[in-house]
């Protein structure tokens, strides 16, 4: 059991930690939110030049060749600041699905110039009717000749309206719910056939609804094997809670320290109202809440490469379970403990809670998984 | 990083593992699984058996008797003993008393006192909380005056659990009243054969007696039973305390616990199937599951940053290993208490002890709400949960 950082992983942790620190205060932040696509495109740029965005991917493919630990430490980071790029989208989701599905002329051709800044993706998987099921997928993809058409509505696509290429999860045989038959297509955003509506999340993000008629895709932009990528979908999908585990912790060990200078500093009845038991009880619930959060975030980050995917899985579950109840009490609490304030955009601690509110949400509730995870008999096996 | 354990790691939890399967007498394990309390005359047989193999006192220096494990394989050995389940050695002789002389004893008093400490030939309560000192510990009162080679004791301790069975205390009393409450403290180790020292028992909620109220008339203490230095007893103490912290999490018993819950609701009938068949249930398992793999990885990492510290300062973050702890334990007794339902119900103190035949059957069922009453008790002594909180507030929040 080793819970230290190589002295790279330490060196990239101070790095992109001071680059938060000098890039997103809270002004800066707003600047970014109100460029065109919702972030900025010269951060996106700068992301680039400290090879964040190549991080996991291999050396040949310009990338740094580094796994999970890393992108936890990225993530946490920019968590911290409430950074506002897509990074999920673009790195975790649409470069973990290439990165692992892709053949290597794929690779190759894709890869780079994610790496670069130069490409933007978005995962289009969830539609109206599939909640938190990812093998529920009812946009279709009908094979004539070289080409594939796609037919189908996906929604609330993580900055699905910027992003250069979309992956698009359809059905090529079986029923809605089945979790054979589904393939993955990478169409250009611009391709014939797609119109997105994007718009704001409630965490000033952006996604989109996007519908796809008669989309045609060559048959060498199938992502690995059409009408069995449910299984890559799942691996990339536990990756990317590892991600947002991490993400969250990062916000939350912000707000707890944001409430806790605040506790200090702000005066009542003559006294720092940190003074007050109730309210250093409060905020010692929300630490002991941070540190749990972030003992499942680092273990969501070990097990997220997991051979066994039952039991990659169910760790996500318990992960994601820990970090949504951590992330709303911390959130919560941290608007509570704020007082009147707390409740005005201007302060920081509202943009936390709303993050840390969707977090929970994306991938999977706290509920959901806690149901999944009761469904495969929990955690801890029976008497050896 | 990694989380994985060793080859070596492995390799000794197997070990362990056989030894307790081997080792433990098939009685003592049987009671332990019905959750029955460890008699004073199991535990010595259990603890001489530890003693024997050398594993009584796995923490103490290798000097003194301790095993020179590293901080992975003590929580290693720890789990497998709850989950075997055995009993644990005698915290007041393994975990308190035998550590601070160790740090702070004379080379007489360790060579005395030491072996018979391991091996459980000595049987050490605590004499430290009165009843105006319990959180506030330092106001304590009772009072040695010393009188040629003798301290005279008089006042009252309370809350001392296994007075009724041990041969000595580790005892703090009032030396000096004129300066600040914790200087004036020294830390006595009394005979409890002594005249004048009277045992009163408490019965605790759970129906059994485990703890006392011991009053002190009179009692003489020889000066050569003091350790360290007069006045400066709070400092041992304060050692203590915080060595008691961070052994207190006992993830162990909560995992032991929901494992067993998980076993009994496969059998126990609810409806047309069994409690198991019940989505709502599982959930409940599943959500005391996730907090304990929580603690259980918070716990490796505190084991981890205090092994990379090497001061012997309590880390801070104990205090979180205790408040969680002591929940996790609270929440799996009450896990357990759910799956007996109503055969929780009937009331059987003997059998809870270990004497006679049950009430009535399933016997596993009686000693399930006796033991989430006494579970209670884990967020209250070794600091209570509310004192740890403050203690995170001023030294880690800075509040």
């Amino acid at each position: 059991m080793d819970f230290d950082f190589t002295d790279e992983q330490r060196m990239l942790k101070d790095s992109v930690e001071r680059f938060v620190k000098d890039e997103y205060g809270f002004e800066q932040r707003a600047k970014y939110l109100a460029e065109p696509d919702g972030f900025s495109r010269a951060q996106w740029a700068r992301f680039a030049e400290l090879g964040l965005l190549g991080l996991s991917f291999d050396e040949e493919y310009g990338g740094s060749g580094c796994g999970p630990v890393e992108t936890m430490i990225v993530m946490e980071a920019l968590g911290r600041g409430l950074a506002v790029e897509p990074y999920l989208a673009t790195v975790v989701l649409g470069g973990g699905l290439v990165r692992l599905g892709g053949n290597p002329a794929q690779r190759a051709a894709l890869l780079p110039h994610m790496a670069q800044g130069e490409l933007q993706m978005a995962f289009a998987h969830s539609e109206a009717q599939s909640r938190y099921d990812l093998a529920d997928v009812a946009t279709t993809a009908r094979r004539e000749g070289d080409e594939w058409v796609i037919d189908g509505a996906k929604r609330i696509v993580l900055h699905g309206g910027s992003a250069d290429l979309l992956v698009v999860s359809a059905r090529v045989s079986g029923g809605r719910r089945e979790r054979d038959g589904v393939g993955l297509f990478v169409v250009r955003g611009d391709a014939a056939g797609v119109t997105r509506r994007a718009y704001p999340t409630q965490d000033r993000l952006r996604a989109a609804d996007i519908e796809f008629s008669g989309v045609r895709v060559p048959n060498s932009d199938v992502l690995g094997v059409a009408g069995a990528a449910l299984p890559l979908i799942e691996t990339v999908v536990a990756h990317a809670i590892a991600a947002v585990s991490a993400e969250a912790v990062g916000a939350m060990a912000a707000a707890l320290e944001e409430t806790v200078e605040y506790l200090k500093v702000r005066k009542q009845f003559g006294v720092p109202i940190g003074s007050f038991q109730a309210l250093q009880h409060r905020a010692v619930d929300m630490l002991v809440m941070v540190e749990q959060a972030r003992s499942m975030a680092l273990f969501a980050t070990m097990m997220s490469e997991e051979p066994a995917a039952g039991e990659r899985d169910r760790s996500m579950s318990a992960a994601k379970v820990q970090i949504g109840r951590s992330g709303r009490f911390v959130g919560q609490q941290g608007v509570q403990l704020h007082g009147g304030i707390g409740m005005t955009e201007e302060c920081k601690i509202g943009h936390y809670l709303r993050r840390l509110s969707v977090i929970d949400i994306q991938f999977g509730s706290t509920e959901h998984h806690l149901s999944r995870l009761a469904n495969v008999g929990g955690l801890i096996d029976a008497a050896a | 990083m990694d989380l994985r354990y060793t080859d070596e790691e492995l390799a000794f939890r197997h070990e362990v593992r056989a030894f307790f399967k081997e080792a433990l007498p098939a009685d003592i394990r049987r009671r332990a699984t019905l959750g029955q309390r460890c008699s004073a005359a199991d535990l010595r047989r259990w603890q001489r058996i530890l003693y024997e193999r050398g594993w009584a006192t796995p923490a103490w220096d290798k000097a003194w008797g301790g095993t020179g494990w590293s901080a992975v394989q003590q929580y290693i050995f720890k789990e497998e003993l709850h989950m075997a389940p055995a009993p644990e050695t005698l915290s007041f002789n393994v975990n308190m008393i035998g550590p601070v002389l160790i740090a702070f004893g004379s080379e007489a008093q360790k060579r005395h006192f030491l072996p018979r400490i391991a091996s459980l030939e000595y049987w050490f309560c605590q004499g430290f909380s009165e009843p105006g000192a319990g959180s506030d510990l330092a106001a304590l009162r009772t009072q040695a005056v010393r009188d040629g080679d003798h301290y005279v004791i008089n006042g009252q301790k309370l809350w001392t659990s296994t007075a009724h069975h041990a041969d000595w205390m580790f005892c703090l009393v009032r030396t000096d009243s004129s300066g600040k409450k914790q200087q004036g403290i020294t830390y006595l180790l009394i005979d409890m054969k002594t005249p004048g020292l009277t045992v009163r028992p408490i019965i605790t909620i759970d129906g059994h007696h485990e703890t006392n109220e011991v009053f002190f008339d009179n009692v003489r203490v020889p000066v050569a039973n003091r350790i360290g230095e007069e006045n400066k007893g709070w400092d041992y103490a304060k050692y203590l305390l915080g060595n008691e912290r961070s052994g207190i999490a006992r993830v162990g018993v909560s995992k032991m616990r929901v494992r067993l819950a998980k076993d009994l609701a496969k059998r126990v009938p609810s409806g047309d199937g069994v409690l198991w068949d019940d989505p709502r249930f599982r959930e409940r398992v599943a959500t005391v599951e996730v907090e304990l793999k929580a603690l259980e990885m918070t716990q490796m990492r505190v084991i981890a940053e205090s092994r990379a510290q090497e001061s012997h300062a309590p880390d801070p973050k104990t205090s979180i290993l205790k408040i969680k702890g002591s929940e996790l334990q609270q929440l799996s007794a009450e896990l357990l208490l759910e799956v007996a339902g109503p055969d929780a119900l009937p009331l059987d103190i003997d059998f809870l002890r270990g004497i006679g035949e049950p009430v009535r059957e399933p016997e596993w069922a009686l000693t399930i709400a006796p033991n989430h009453y006494f579970a209670r008790h884990v967020s209250i002594v070794g600091g209570s949960n509310e004192i740890q909180k403050n203690i995170l507030a001023k030294s880690v929040l800075g509040l």
